[in-house]
């Protein structure tokens, strides 16, 4: 560290340490001030380029179906995109939440235990993963495999109208849904698995003595005891499947179209919009980018703010972290 | 576990069951034997009806075991021990679902990865290679990792530990509100956007060119909230009392912190930097937007055009033929490598230096 | 103290591995791939007049991305100061990016338009971009249909496939251009490029001068057809006709025949249906007339052409450079790979790998014109 000075003699120690003390409280302080400065300066150069890209577009921002925004006056709105966002993240939720506590119950509660600390690391682990071995496995192993599947299910649920398919390429929102389902899953399996194991282990036994089954331990005891815990994990991951990039723009086949069916490809995510149209957007189409980005930013603000209200409420009643 | 003991104890192998109390119980094999008859059923299913899926056997057989086991518990044990049996079933069935894809993720990058690693795809770059032919290698995209990595941790380390100081030992007035409402606000940031904001501002506005060094500012943006908030905590782990005795000795505060409070917290801390560091490795989505990509070795981050593992796994994967798909999955299978190595050294360290009791 | 002090020996330890093998990192790389397999590259290569050096830049057209490729193989064997860094991110990002100042050169396969030349003279000082026919090639129309070889269309079945109007393998337009084969009653999933390319611009324009009744979109970088299935880059489109059964798409001949696809041969009037190779692309490109103004070079393709083994689905790929005002540390490398890729020698090393070289009269003046770059 910059900071650290020889050892202060004992005739100088009382000047050295005021010096020491006030040039180690500036350099703290200082950093501290240059992230502020940095995370503002983002804030506010985000919001001016999306402003200014708003400002100049001739389409209605949020509720337009169309990405023009490199011509000349350009149109473009966020309507396809923020339904592809949210439709495949909560898609990705409601698959892996479940199956996610299943496998934290099973690590916690029911695995034989010398199988139950490996698992447990061998999913930390799975949760560093990139996304983009994700996106490159989805890419050329899951979409192909995924055409019996879907066959099957627009035989079977096709009409609901949201499961018709027509063969071809299953690069859909659907597709998106159970891959970002299986990035997330790691991450929510462990912090719902550390709730779990947190679990007040008085109240189980008392349960079991008095004759319930593990099942009814589990629903009277556990599951309570972690509710909030397991909803926090879902919206962190939430949160990362609405951002997730890479993954997303190597399995969909986009378009600017809202299809009623989520098995046709077609549809388009924030994050994925912007990998996709970087490239040849000229002043005004970045700026349009950067805006859409915004949008995502606020979403996930707004998840991870309710992640947080939740956790700290527990806080609260629960004790069980102090 | 403590379920089968309580569960066992009342049977007395001497005593013949005489107990009211007790109910008939499925054999032990019970389990097993209908997850047997499940399988066999589901592939007999799925032969006969024409599956082409082998995914659709499994689900069938899974079905079909769940509800062999819901019927007969009911039917032999009643209600209560067949939701006990359905909940252990539904678990199980929960926990091998999801062991397929990440197996099956593991399984492909390891074998189709195998193929062509070695030492030297290890060792050259791409250069000169034709992309629709077998080789070439990674070693300017390794190099790029490292460096741009390197360069992220270099900015964002010291920056958000010492915050993180100001923080915890110093900052309670507005300047630290404001600071912790940042940081809780930078850890949402989307990756890509984190891109889109250097790409804006460094390249476009101010007329830097492509470099390594535009990647890891991005990537330093993605790192300084998470080393913030993981210093955070470690250092509000470390007891008080142990400042408040070296600060009765009289050693001034900033000795305090330096020599007391962060070698007590180290251990964390330095876990904490190294996830970091590891999720910022395999960050695609910033790096796309600004190393521009390249095929020959380039030492310096600062100036010209690089490459990177996750860039070179997308590049390879756009060029779309057997050889470049042979390149990704070898690349991917560094790239999980480096991430777990950096996962396990963290792992090791947040063990050796724990406090122990 | 003494926890302080082994900690620090420890820092020194990992400090020192982590230089060490940073060390040994850098000194075990090589960026040699040569193999001891490059005889004709070098006996190509002694030719080549180097100039300048560095890292040039460039990005745009996939569809060149091939050729690039073993341009980039010989010149670097002969020209190891100078590293030629092509990325095939598609027309559109390789113009804009060349407007920005970032790259030394773009590939396109559809020139400047107006607006385009006219931000181009902010990069290029005292300039303008022009363009630079350099490489031509057929777009292969590639299909994957279990059963059947061969497949024989014609401009007005394409566009209605690709507009969506005709939606099974067996429609009777189908049958009737192939009377003899077993065609199924499959749904087609035509795919189209969902990002902006040259290659879909060449393509439509086809369709629409071809067959102007049933393809009424203008053409354009971005895909204005209807339905269909968006695929990123020609490799995309490859990837995707190669794993489903039933599925159709356009890609150029090099992404073909690289992921061993089949293609469509063309009905454009002949007496014999077309195949889609180089030689063939060559007679449609050889009726090219060069309708650049100054020193721009953009031609006008003949998508018409009934002539005897014409193949009329072609593109051409231009380089765009500054004719004046080229940046000063890139101009010489520039001038000098350019040189060698309108050579003789670099024209006819494109053969091999599927395309069609630019005709003699044109590349003449495509020569002269890099000689007078600045």
């Amino acid at each position: 560290m910059a900071t650290e000075t020889p050892p202060a003699t004992a005739a100088s120690a009382k000047g050295a340490t005021r010096k020491g003390d006030r040039i180690f409280l500036g350099l703290s302080r200082g950093s501290g001030i240059t992230l502020l400065a940095i995370m503002a300066a983002i804030a506010v150069f985000l919001t001016w380029r999306a402003a200014l890209a708003i400002g100049a577009d001739e389409a209605n921002f949020l509720t337009s179906f169309e990405w023009d925004a490199n011509a000349d006056p350009p149109r473009f709105g966020i309507a396809v995109l923020a339904f592809g966002t949210v439709v495949s993240s909560v898609l990705a939720m409601v698959l892996a939440v479940p199956v996610a506590v299943g496998i934290a119950l099973f690590i916690s509660h029911y695995a034989p235990r010398k199988l139950a600390a490996p698992l447990g690391y061998v999913i930390d682990l799975l949760a560093a993963v990139p996304s983009i071995v994700y996106g490159l496995w989805g890419a050329l192993f899951l979409v192909p495999h995924l055409t019996g599947l879907y066959t099957w299910m627009d035989t079977y649920l096709g009409w609901t109208g949201l499961f018709t398919y027509h063969g071809g390429a299953a690069r859909s929102l659907f597709t998106v849904g159970i891959l970002l389902a299986i990035m997330i899953l790691p991450i929510v399996t462990n912090v719902s698995r550390e709730v779990f194991r947190q679990s007040p282990k008085m109240q189980e036994e008392a349960a079991l003595a008095l004759g319930a089954t593990r099942w009814e331990v589990i629903r009277m005891s556990v599951l309570p005891f972690g509710r909030s815990g397991v909803i926090s994990a879902s919206m962190l991951g939430l949160g990362r499947a609405l951002g997730e990039t890479m993954a997303v723009a190597t399995v969909l086949s986009p378009s600017f179209l809202i299809k009623a069916s989520l098995l046709e490809p077609g549809g388009g995510t924030f994050a994925q919009n912007i990998a996709a149209g970087f490239k040849e957007a000229g002043s005004t189409g970045r700026d349009a980018l950067i805006a859409s980005g915004l949008v995502l930013f606020v979403i996930t603000l707004l998840v991870n703010g309710a992640a947080r209200l939740i956790i700290a409420r527990r806080k609260e009643y629960s004790g069980a972290n102090a | 576990m403590s379920r089968t003991a309580v569960a066992d104890a009342p049977v007395d192998r001497a005593a013949p069951p005489v107990s009211t109390l007790r109910q008939p119980r499925l054999p032990r094999w019970a389990p097993l034997g209908l997850a047997a008859v499940a399988a066999v059923l589901g592939i007999g299913i799925g032969l006969v009806g024409g599956l082409d899926s082998r995914l659709q056997w499994g689900l069938i057989a899974a079905v079909l075991y769940l509800g062999l086991t819901a019927v007969l518990a009911s039917t032999v044990e009643g209600t209560r021990q067949a939701k006990d049996r359905l909940a252990t079933s539904v678990i199980w069935v929960c926990f091998l679902l999801a062991v397929v894809p990440l197996a099956s993720l593991l399984w492909e990058t390891l074998v189709r990865g195998a193929k062509v690693l070695d030492g030297y795809f290890l060792t050259h770059s791409m250069s000169g290679v034709i992309t629709l032919e077998p080789g070439g290698g990674i070693y300017h995209a390794l190099i790029g990792t490292l460096e741009q990595v390197g360069l992220a941790t270099l900015i964002a380390a010291p920056l958000g530990l010492l915050t993180a100081v100001y923080l915890v030992e110093y900052g309670t007035g507005r300047l630290a509100k404001a600071i912790t409402f940042f940081v809780d606000v930078m850890t949402g940031i989307p990756s890509i956007v984190a891109g889109l904001f250097i790409l804006s501002f460094w390249i476009i506005i101010l007329d830097f060119g492509y470099s390594g060094f535009a990647g890891a500012m991005a990537l330093a943006i993605l790192m300084m909230p998470i080393v913030v908030r993981s210093t955070e905590e470690m250092l509000k782990l470390v007891p008080n009392e142990l400042r408040e005795a070296s600060l009765a000795l009289g050693v001034p505060k900033w000795k305090t912190i330096i020599k007391v409070v962060l070698p007590t917290a180290v251990g964390g801390i330095t876990t904490g930097i190294m996830l970091a560091v590891a999720r910022i490795a395999g960050e695609s989505a910033p790096i796309l937007l600004l190393v521009f990509g390249s095929a020959e070795i380039n030492n310096n981050p600062f100036d010209g055009a690089q490459s990177s593992l996750p860039y070179f796994i997308y590049e390879q994967w756009a060029l779309g033929n057997e050889a470049s798909y042979d390149r990704a999955w070898a690349a991917a299978l560094v790239l999980i490598a480096f991430v777990m190595i950096l996962n396990l050294v963290a792992r090791g360290i947040a063990r050796w230096k724990a406090p122990k009791h | 103290m003494k926890l302080q002090r082994t900690l620090r020996l420890r820092t020194a330890a990992v400090g020192a591995l982590t230089v060490c093998g940073a060390l040994a990192l850098s000194a075990c790389g090589s960026d040699d791939n040569s193999g001891g397999s490059g005889n004709d590259t070098t006996k190509a290569a002694s030719k080549i007049k180097c100039e300048g050096e560095g890292n040039l830049l460039a990005s745009g057209s996939s569809a060149q991305k091939n050729a690039m490729d073993i341009w980039t193989q010989t010149y670097q064997s002969a020209c190891g100061n100078t590293q030629i860094n092509y990325k095939p991110t598609g027309s559109g990002a390789g113009i804009q990016e060349f407007l920005q100042g970032k790259t030394a050169f773009a590939g396109s396969d559809s020139a400047l338009k107006p607006d385009e030349v006219a931000k181009s003279k902010k990069v290029c000082k005292g300039g303008q971009g022009i363009d630079l026919p350099m490489v031509g090639g057929p777009i292969a129309v590639t299909y994957h249909l279990e059963g059947v070889d061969g497949l024989v269309l014609d401009a007005d079945t394409l566009a209605k496939i690709f507009d969506s109007k005709i939606t099974k393998w067996n429609d009777p337009a189908i049958k009737k251009l192939n009377p003899d084969a077993k065609l199924p009653g499959k749904k087609i999933q035509a795919f189209h490029r969902s990002d902006e390319s040259g290659t879909t611009d060449n393509f439509t324009k086809y369709l629409n001068t071809a067959a102007p009744s049933s393809w009424k979109h203008e053409p354009e970088k971005a895909w204005a057809g209807k339905g269909g299935q968006g695929a990123d880059g020609s490799s995309g489109i490859a990837t995707n006709v190669k794993q489903n059964d039933g599925s159709i798409g356009y890609a150029e001949l090099s992404y073909a025949t690289g992921n061993d696809l089949d293609t469509v041969k063309l009905d454009t009037g002949a007496e014999e249906p077309v195949d889609a190779t180089a030689d063939n692309a060559s007679k449609a490109i050889a009726d090219a007339k060069v309708v650049g103004q100054g020193k721009d070079l953009s031609l006008e393709l003949n998508y018409k052409t009934e002539s005897e083994g014409a193949y009329p689905i072609v593109l051409v790929t231009y380089e765009i450079a500054c004719d004046k005002g080229n940046k000063k540390e890139s101009l010489d490398a520039t001038k000098s790979f350019l040189k060698y890729t309108a050579s003789e020698d670099g024209q006819k090393a494109l053969k091999e790998k599927g395309y069609a070289p630019i005709p003699d009269e044109i590349v003449t003046k495509v020569r002269s014109t890099i000689d007078g770059l600045s």
